[in-house]
């Protein structure tokens, strides 16, 4: 395959894969560093493409897979997370008064939540994929694409009414 | 009017948060939270929606295969080794030819001086690059190093 033709391939969904990295990995210069470690891990193995019927949903769950190891290994190095727990109740106030309009709000609620539930929503609530892709790039079973999908907005409704009917910003 | 549409997207809603809404269904939410007039019991789930719809915007600008780093030195690589080979083949034909007969049976005084000047030359020259070999490998493994972290 020639790179030209690679380039098509993968230019229809290479924001997608940005997208997800930067919901995982948040900072948008480890987002974008992954997306191209991804893209090009998925230029070397061009031969065996053709063979993918899904290259798009393939990448995903190169991006998926490659961020979490990201993740892991991070938290491996610094040993401040082990104390994380503790420090978060402190700081998350500090957050709440960051966000400056409810829309930003959404994203700092995101942020609070496990990681698979930010994929599902991130690929459902923004990329609208259909669950079956989902549950393909993800590697869940269907069911429990839904159940995350389900608890991870229903998170995000609980944070959103607290702030609605206390008005904390 | 209005009110009808109000119990339709009530009902969205209730879908919505069960994760029993199709993607048209959720492309009807979206569009009915990106309006001005929402109504007013309503007005705290705008927000979620607005910001799904804002995320999408969201685009990758540097390039998609970045250039490989490291290629030149993969190259000057190769080439060093081959030419190790040729020098030793070199080396043992050399060593083979003096078993066979003396040198002096074979050459001059004076061609035997200039081979072991140029040999000497040869040497010297060699050890230069297997130095920087040295130097590049210890380069190569702290480069590795960082990018490994």
């Amino acid at each position: 395959m020639q790179q030209t033709e690679f380039l098509t391939i993968v230019m229809p969904f290479k924001d997608k894969l940005f997208r997800l990295a930067k919901r995982l990995l948040v900072s948008k210069e480890e987002a974008e560093d992954a997306t191209q470690e991804v893209l090009l891990k998925l230029w070397s193995k061009n031969k065996k493409m053709e063979g993918y019927n899904n290259v798009e949903a393939f990448a995903m769950t190169m991006t998926k897979n490659f961020c979490l190891d990201r993740l892991k290994s991070k938290q491996a190095a610094n040993l401040k997370l082990v104390h994380s727990n503790y420090t978060d109740n402190d700081s998350s106030l500090d957050k709440k008064l960051e966000a400056t309009d409810s829309v930003s709000w959404v994203q700092k609620i995101m942020e609070e939540l496990p990681e698979q539930q930010k994929m599902v929503l991130q690929l459902r609530d923004v990329e609208q994929y259909e669950y079956e892709e989902i549950s393909e790039m993800l590697e869940m079973k269907p069911t429990a694409v839904r159940v995350a999908l389900s608890r991870a907005r229903k998170a995000v409704r609980e944070e959103l009414t607290k702030k609605h009917n206390y008005g904390i910003v | 009017m209005e009110s009808y549409k109000t119990d339709k997207i009530e009902q969205l809603l209730e879908k919505y948060f069960e994760a029993d809404t199709t993607a048209f269904e959720e492309a009807d939410l979206r569009a009915y939270f990106s309006q001005d007039t929402v109504a007013e019991h309503l007005e705290q789930y705008a927000p979620m929606f607005q910001y799904f719809s804002k995320e999408k915007e969201e685009r990758f600008t540097k390039e998609v295969l970045k250039p490989k780093t490291g290629t030149s030195r993969r190259i000057w690589y190769s080439w060093v080794s081959i030419a190790a080979i040729v020098l030793l083949l070199v080396g043992a034909y050399f060593k083979t030819s003096m078993a066979s007969s003396t040198l002096e049976d074979e050459y001059t005084q004076e061609e035997i001086a200039a081979a072991q000047e140029a040999l000497s030359l040869l040497s010297i020259n060699f050890n230069k690059g297997a130095g920087q070999i040295v130097y590049l490998e210890e380069f190569e493994k702290n480069t590795n190093r960082f990018l490994d972290n």
